[in-house]
């Protein structure tokens, strides 16, 4: 529409307009007059879980030294973001990205008032973890038979078995373990799944001890609809301050999926720095929500989350630059790209 | 929050004119009519097709009488067409337009910037070009950009937004399509806008055209719907970067958005595979990736 040269020569930059704007850059100010989350239904606070450093590079096709994977959990620490999936103290054998599990975990920074968990697929994963240093672990689930037996090479409730012992010993520990159930929305051998036996997962999870349960809509196949029939059979058995929604974006709908999330209560949201991590299951295509993309929609809705939007743009252009590629979050491309500066 | 949604969504697709203007590279007349073609074979009821502006400000809709005279019209399907004044009108109205749209502005900068005039200065303009309209009983789509945020201004307010688009539908617009030009709105300024505005215009008279620049497109759509907007702009593949920041994405892809409406039951008509066919011919003419990502998870496995 209209001159767009001339137009590209006298806007503001994306760099002013960050600054300028308020609702961008920066978490909302405390009783912002013109937005009522309360009033909309929507919570005040959302936990936002950071998973790039584990589930992010785990999926990425470059493998980062060690010192790199340290770099960028540090940077994350000071973003105020309250967790940080650090890594996976699985056999290396299997995920050759997390074999320096050790090393990381004794290697990063620990701030206060940040949790770093890590993923133990099994007791001997957890007491490498524990060894290591760990302080809060997870164990990953799933809705879907076929994708337990080809992802773990186990039935759904051989895989519960193997929680358990994790969970048992937790407890012993004073250890918060944390339950994620893939495929929660669809999976890549079965296609549709039952949303009864997502929260027959979930509730199976939870009762073991699992402090948390985080949804994976795994290959990102979800849609609002979906999202809102799998939270209603699982809000049966799992309490709303129990759940988290893990959603990847490899159809586009993740924001949309998450939005529909929080309407209904869910107030834990887990996204990828830069949005690392493509998917394994569909070539070239994306996987985790990008962090900066929920951060800015969020900021949007007036919920806080006492995270430093910028600050994430740095640490995800960090990452982008080691692993020689472009991010997959929209807002950093959009703020990075100035266009021509007055 | 998340009451009922409308059971029908009205998809009105960009791609050949707000897609193709703002993308690098200009493709020859016949792939724009061939891609035009190939949309009307896949449901979509309404199709922008081109632009009767002057070739010195828009080169890339320089060919529009050929375009418009090309294509094959669909019965059943509206082929509108931008005017942004009489001369564009009846050269539209000559070549064989039978819908026409009119582009104002919530920003008085913008509209500075962008066709040299105030916002009122753009109106009075159009009020010629409704008046011909109305003669020859052509109807006649507005569109509002800027509404969640200005590339000049920055923060623009819901109420200017209202009169704006208030005034447009009083001219006789039918329909009112609100654009997040450079997509930095998000489901909370989308509802605060749509609030105010839906106190001036009727619901049913509105749509939003989103801008996924900042990922929120789709998002923004949603927070719409739940509202009542009942028609919603998009682009095949996602063409249309933004002008305002390189590299940046701007348009919503097409495909996307009608994966979305099928997974929540919303009737559309429209055929998403024959869709993502037509994105990957047009990707193809323009030699480049597809912005949607529907499309890109689908060639897979």
């Amino acid at each position: 529409m209209g001159t767009v040269p001339s137009a590209l020569k006298h806007c503001l930059s994306y760099q002013h307009l960050l600054k300028e704007q308020l609702w961008i850059a920066e978490p909302p100010a405390a009783a912002h007059p013109a937005q009522e989350p309360q009033a909309s239904g929507l919570p005040e606070y959302i936990k936002i879980v950071e998973v790039g450093p584990r589930d992010g590079l785990q999926n990425e096709k470059v493998i980062v030294p060690t010192d790199t994977k340290i770099e960028l959990i540090n940077q994350l620490s000071k973003t105020g973001l309250p967790a940080i999936e650090v890594t996976s103290f699985v056999s290396s054998k299997w995920v050759p990205q997390m074999a320096d599990h050790k090393e990381v975990m004794r290697g990063i920074e620990r701030h206060p008032g940040v949790q770093y968990p890590v993923l133990t697929p099994n007791l001997q994963g957890f007491h490498s973890a524990i060894a290591a240093g760990a302080t809060e672990v997870s164990v990953f689930g799933a809705a879907s038979e076929s994708f337990s037996k080809m992802n773990i090479n186990c039935s759904i409730e051989e895989s519960i078995e193997r929680f358990e012992e994790v969970t048992k010993s937790a407890r012993n520990m004073n250890i918060p373990v944390r339950g994620y159930v893939s495929c929660a929305l669809g999976c890549p051998y079965e296609g549709k799944v039952v949303p009864d036996k997502v929260a027959e997962v979930s509730k199976r999870l939870y009762s073991m001890g699992c402090y948390e349960i985080s949804l994976g809509d795994t290959i990102g196949v979800g849609t609002p609809g979906s999202m809102k029939k799998m939270l209603e059979a699982v809000m049966k058995e799992i309490p709303l301050s129990a759940l988290a929604v893990h959603c990847h974006d490899t159809y586009g709908q993740a924001l949309a999926n998450i939005l529909t999330a929080i309407q209904m209560g869910v107030a834990v949201v887990d996204s990828s720095v830069a949005g690392l991590g493509g998917c394994p299951y569909a070539k070239g295509a994306t996987g985790n929500v990008a962090t900066e993309d929920v951060i800015y929609m969020l900021n949007g809705l007036g919920i806080n989350t006492g995270v430093n939007l910028c600050a994430v743009m740095e640490a995800g252009n960090f990452i982008c630059t080691a692993l020689n590629k472009k991010t997959n979050s929209k807002v950093a491309q959009a703020s990075f790209s100035t266009g021509t500066t007055n | 929050a998340s009451g009922a949604y409308p059971k029908r969504v009205k998809v009105v697709e960009v791609g050949p004119r707000d897609g193709l203007q703002n993308e690098k590279n200009v493709v020859p007349t016949p792939v724009k009519i061939n891609l035009i073609n190939m949309l009307s074979e896949t449901g979509l009821q309404v199709i922008e097709a081109t632009s009767f502006v002057s070739p010195k400000w828009v080169p890339q809709m320089a060919d529009h009488t050929e375009v418009m005279q090309g294509i094959n019209k669909l019965p059943g399907i509206s082929y509108p067409v931008l005017t942004p004044n009489l001369k564009g009108f009846q050269a539209a109205v000559a070549a064989g337009a039978k819908e026409v749209s009119i582009f104002g502005a919530a920003s008085e900068l913008f509209t500075k910037k962008n066709i040299n005039c105030s916002i009122e200065e753009s109106l009075e303009r159009f009020d010629e070009v409704m008046r011909a309209a109305k003669e020859a009983n052509i109807p006649v789509r507005g569109y509002v950009s800027c509404v969640l945020g200005c590339p000049y201004e920055g923060k623009i307010s819901a109420a200017k937004v209202a009169e704006v688009s208030k005034k447009m539908y009083s001219m006789g617009c039918y329909e009112i399509s609100l654009g997040d030009t450079i997509g930095v709105g998000t489901p909370g300024s989308m509802r605060e806008m749509l609030a105010v505005v839906m106190k001036e215009v009727p619901v049913g008279a509105l749509a939003v055209h989103c801008h996924d620049t900042y990922g929120q497109a789709l998002a923004n759509i949603l927070v719409a719907l739940q509202m009542g907007v009942s028609v919603v702009d998009a682009s095949v593949a996602g063409l249309g970067g933004c002008p305002y920041a390189q590299g940046a994405s701007g348009n919503v892809a097409t495909e996307d958005l009608v994966y979305m409406l099928n997974g929540l039951g919303i009737h559309t008509g429209v055929d998403l595979q024959k869709l993502m066919d037509t994105g990957t011919f047009i990707c193809n003419a323009l030699n480049r990736k597809t912005n949607s990502k529907v499309s890109q998870a689908s060639c897979r496995l």
